[in-house]
């Protein structure tokens, strides 16, 4: 039961995008379709697992005064492992989500969860929280990723790596451009962050 | 010189770092409520992407030379790390006036995957060293661009009348949307035949 409050704080309460506004810059680079999101998030989720398993489990071994440079070291080690994964499985993916993978290394949420949780709680916790996190932060990226996939080019769920060609809701010459582009990234976040602050003002009114 | 002029003004109008390839999102949305911290933020910023941009060519080189460049993206962000924490000390002891100013963004740029995001597309396009310098600091240039206009903007936003649902990121991020907007207008210069090449 404690395991699982954690696991669903990581996507509900404690949500990176939505809750907490961490990790911004993948969110809105690479969420021009779903698959790119999904990609972005599981990458991340794996990194997270093994960042939080890693610090969790040096905890006690780890000096107080180098932890930063020590975490960043352990999380490089994953993000190292899963950009080589990546180039051998699924190279489309890894062509599109570019630099973005190496700069997870950078990403605000995993240095935060080891900060914040792997350095004080139990392995499998830790774990979990890991998990949490990276699913909340996936499916995030999913949702971003769907809004702008079906309004800037008119089709869900296209995945060429994986053999999707998608489901085309209509012509694509009807799509907003506007919404792959730059633009279309930051103002799709900024409203769903919005929509999302107007549900939970009116369920705290009830 | 006019295509190292073409590759400057190209990074800091076209690929602006922040509104086109959105790198440095967290100080741009975190540092921009007010002009003059924007401005302290932004040359921190561009000064360590220059700098990381100029030792991070050589470490590349290195990483080629031992045929090790898997390591390349641990090597870069410990040395990106030295590298601010060295700029905070110079800074420190050489001009206490600029570390006043400076200071608490320091640290914070370790993390600005603008920084770490330089060194990589460097090492991407294959920049020789001098394209490198120049493709960092005017990175660094279109970040304080980008975050001083937007300080600006914010500064009105602050009067204004915004739903209580959209106060805060929701609102920002929309005005980020239509800067961004503006400047895809630029994606359409012809750089090359402006410098005559």
């Amino acid at each position: 039961m404690h395991k699982w409050s954690i696991f669903k704080n990581g996507i509900l309460n404690e949500n990176p995008t939505f809750r907490l506004v961490l990790g911004m810059c993948p969110t809105l680079a690479v969420t021009s379709a779903v698959v790119n999101g999904l990609g972005m998030g599981l990458a991340a989720t794996v990194v997270l697992i093994g960042s939080n398993l890693m610090i969790s489990l040096l905890r006690n071994v780890i000096p107080n005064e180098v932890r930063i440079p020590c975490y960043v070291v352990v999380i490089a080690t994953f993000v190292t492992i899963i950009d080589k994964v990546m180039a051998a499985y699924t190279p489309g993916l890894h062509e599109v989500l570019g630099i973005f993978i190496p700069l997870i290394v950078v990403n605000c949420i995993i240095l935060a969860r080891a900060e914040a949780f792997a350095s004080k709680n139990s392995i499998g916790d830790s774990i979990m929280d890991g998990l949490g996190i990276g699913l909340g932060f996936t499916l995030a990226l999913m949702l971003v990723g769907a809004v702008r996939e079906v309004l800037g080019t008119g089709t869900l769920f296209v995945a060429k790596d994986f053999g999707f060609s998608g489901i085309e809701l209509f012509p694509q010459e009807k799509g907003a451009l506007f919404m792959i582009l730059a633009p279309g990234a930051f103002v799709t976040l900024g409203l769903l962050l919005g929509g999302i602050n107007w549900l939970s003002r009116k369920k705290e009114a009830k | 010189m006019a295509e190292l002029l073409v590759l400057a003004f190209g990074t800091i109008l076209i690929n602006n770092f922040v509104l086109a390839r959105f790198l440095g999102i967290c100080p741009f949305l975190g540092v921009s409520r007010q002009v003059e911290t924007a401005v302290g933020m932004g040359v921190a910023v561009t000064f360590v992407m220059t700098m990381a941009s100029a030792f991070t060519y050589w470490i590349q080189q290195l990483l080629v030379v031992y045929n090790i460049e898997y390591l390349q993206t641990i090597a870069f962000i410990l040395v990106i790390a030295v590298l601010v924490q060295l700029v905070e000390m110079v800074i420190k002891k050489s001009s206490p006036v600029l570390y006043q100013a400076l200071g608490i963004y320091l640290p914070l740029i370790t993390t600005n995957c603008a920084v770490l995001g330089v060194a990589l597309i460097n090492v991407q396009e294959a920049y020789s060293f001098l394209e490198a310098v120049i493709n960092g600091f005017s990175g660094g240039l279109s970040f304080v661009l980008a975050i001083v206009l937007f300080a600006g903007l914010r500064e009105r936003l602050a009067y204004s009348p915004v739903p209580k649902s959209l106060q805060g990121f929701p609102i920002a991020l929309i005005l980020a949307g239509l800067l961004s907007m503006a400047f895809l207008g630029f994606s359409g210069f012809n750089l090359r035949a402006l410098f005559g090449l």
